[in-house]
């Protein structure tokens, strides 16, 4: 455990280092490449004055709003298209083809229909999550080995008992997988309507980005990417990543 | 008249397949699974199904299972046609059927928990008391893939004679398992039964496990699955699958078996 910590610290500081000597080497305008120094300079000047805090709540908000919908649609209907033909051939077909439309191809369509409104940014994530969960839902619940479901008949379990004792837990892991999937899609509709769409309700790290960008201000803009980037990254470690671990303790699958 | 037969037969007959037929059509395939088979099993019989694959020995269980339907003919129990599958009827399946995001104690459980008439400690009682006989009380917390094949099927076993059926039904269940573990088994199963009478309907296509386990050998032909022969195997319990009588009454049974396969083949 802890010589893998020491590998890991080795290697970001390594990167860190690198990144400092590039900068030293002065290749490139200081402009373009700021030096780490500058960068968490930027970060702690946002920090003291609020923005990165405000922006990193508004994010996040929208963020769960919208992945929590997607999620509440995107499961059941899943599980629809599983279990009956005609839920597949319909529901199933159109999701199919709507995840494989880029999240940020609804934002222009999002705008027009609900102008800059937090609604606009609803939109974009749950069309962003939703296809894909229903994708991962229906794929999880039909790859479960029909002898559980035989072997929970034949005991004398029917209908919503097999359903959520037998086929609910059997695809925990495909589900639990499709979710995780599916956050990292909510993150990237949301950082491609917040980068396009201004919206007066919240400036979120999207903004934030996008008004580094009009500033010329290149630490801003690494500053809010690595923000971004640890955020998703502490939402794995601390929310999937525990959930994935002992199912597969459970169910025996675990990586060595 | 035919009331006053079924009714004297009631206390002895405890399964009876009347004439079935099954067919299993896809696109591309008509398969005639079974055809006109008739048995009649009395109650704690120990009754062995064996055959090649494909001679429709595992659809008959699953019919009387109540997994299955069959398409001409019927199966009762207890003098009930059977529509659909009950707790008094359980199936003890090939393959690992056992759930894993279970425990070993949550899988015994399982079967239970769908009986209403049981307290909560009433269930647990019966779950130990079964992962006890087949050997596994220590391992009740266990993970299932933390478990080896034969202690596998030993929990599979359990969670089977659990919710207290009075026919158990078997496909196959130590296909998977080497030779020692099965060994082992053969010896548990018959004990297992003697001691709780139940009826049991066993499939495999293992002809001297067939004789070890079974009172009556039933030998199945396929293309379309028929009853072919009946063996009574009067040798006394429990068995020892590697005694020499034992091997004799299987050397019999498989020359017949290997007649019927090469008229098919040549057929």
């Amino acid at each position: 455990m802890m010589a893998r910590w020491l590998a890991a610290s080795a290697f970001f500081i390594a990167l860190i280092v690198a990144w400092q000597l590039l900068v030293a080497a002065k290749i490139w305008s200081p402009l373009l490449v700021p030096s780490p120094w500058s960068v968490l300079e930027y970060l702690r000047s946002a920090v003291e004055d609020g923005t990165l805090w405000e922006s990193a709540l508004v994010t996040v908000r929208r963020l769960l709003a919208g992945y929590g919908l997607g999620i509440l649609v995107g499961l059941p209907l899943g599980l629809l298209t599983a279990s009956f033909r005609w839920c597949q051939d319909t529901i199933g077909i159109l999701a199919l083809g709507l995840q494989t439309l880029p999240s940020v191809c609804w934002v222009p369509l999002a705008l027009l229909w609900f102008g800059q409104t937090e609604a606009a940014m609803l939109f974009v994530v749950v069309m962003g999550t939703v296809w894909s969960l229903i994708i991962a839902t229906d794929n999880g619940v039909r790859t479960i080995p029909p002898i559980y479901t035989r072997a929970a008949r034949s005991m004398g379990s029917t209908g919503f008992h097999t359903w959520t004792h037998v086929v609910l837990p059997a695809a925990l892991p495909f589900l639990l997988s499709g979710m995780k999937q599916s956050w990292a899609f909510a993150w990237r509709s949301l950082m491609a309507a917040e980068i396009y769409v201004t919206i007066l309700t919240g400036f979120g790290l999207g903004h934030l980005l996008h008004y580094g960008r009009e500033l010329n201000a290149m630490d801003q803009v690494i500053g809010v990417m690595l923000v971004i980037v640890l955020i998703g990254l502490t939402v794995d470690k601390t929310l999937f990543a525990p959930i994935e671990r002992s199912l597969h303790r459970r169910w025996g699958t675990a990586r060595q | 008249m035919q009331n006053a037969e079924a009714l004297s037969d009631v206390v002895t007959t405890k399964l009876v397949v009347d004439h079935i037929s099954k067919w299993f059509r896809t696109s591309s395939l008509n398969v005639h699974a079974l055809d006109d088979v008739t048995l009649r099993i009395t109650e704690g019989e120990f009754v062995c199904l064996v055959g090649p694959s494909g001679c429709g020995k595992s659809t008959l269980l699953n019919m009387i299972a109540g997994l299955e339907q069959p398409d001409r003919g019927f199966v009762q129990a207890d003098g009930r046609t059977i529509d659909g599958p009950g707790p008094h009827r359980l199936m003890m399946f090939q393959e690992a059927a056992l759930f894993p995001w279970l425990t070993v104690l949550g899988n015994v459980l399982f079967g239970l928990k769908l009986i209403d008439e049981l307290s909560v400690s009433e269930r647990r009682e019966r779950a130990e008391y079964f992962l006890e006989l087949v050997g596994l009380k220590r391992f009740i917390h266990s993970n299932i893939h933390e478990l080896s094949g034969g202690m596998k099927q030993r929990v599979a076993l359990a969670r089977a004679l659990a919710p207290n059926p009075s026919v158990l039904l078997m496909d196959e269940p130590f296909a998977a398992l080497d030779a020692l573990t099965r060994e082992q088994l053969y010896g548990d199963i018959q004990r297992i039964w003697s001691q709780h009478r139940k009826t049991i309907v066993f499939v495999t296509h293992n002809v001297r496990e067939a004789v070890c386990l079974g009172d009556r050998v039933i030998l199945f032909s396929p293309n379309p699955g028929r009853i072919r022969e009946e063996f009574q195997i009067p040798l006394p319990r429990l068995r020892d699958i590697n005694s020499v009588d034992l091997a004799r009454y299987s050397t019999e049974i498989t020359r017949v078996l290997k007649g019927y396969v090469q008229t098919e083949v040549a057929g």
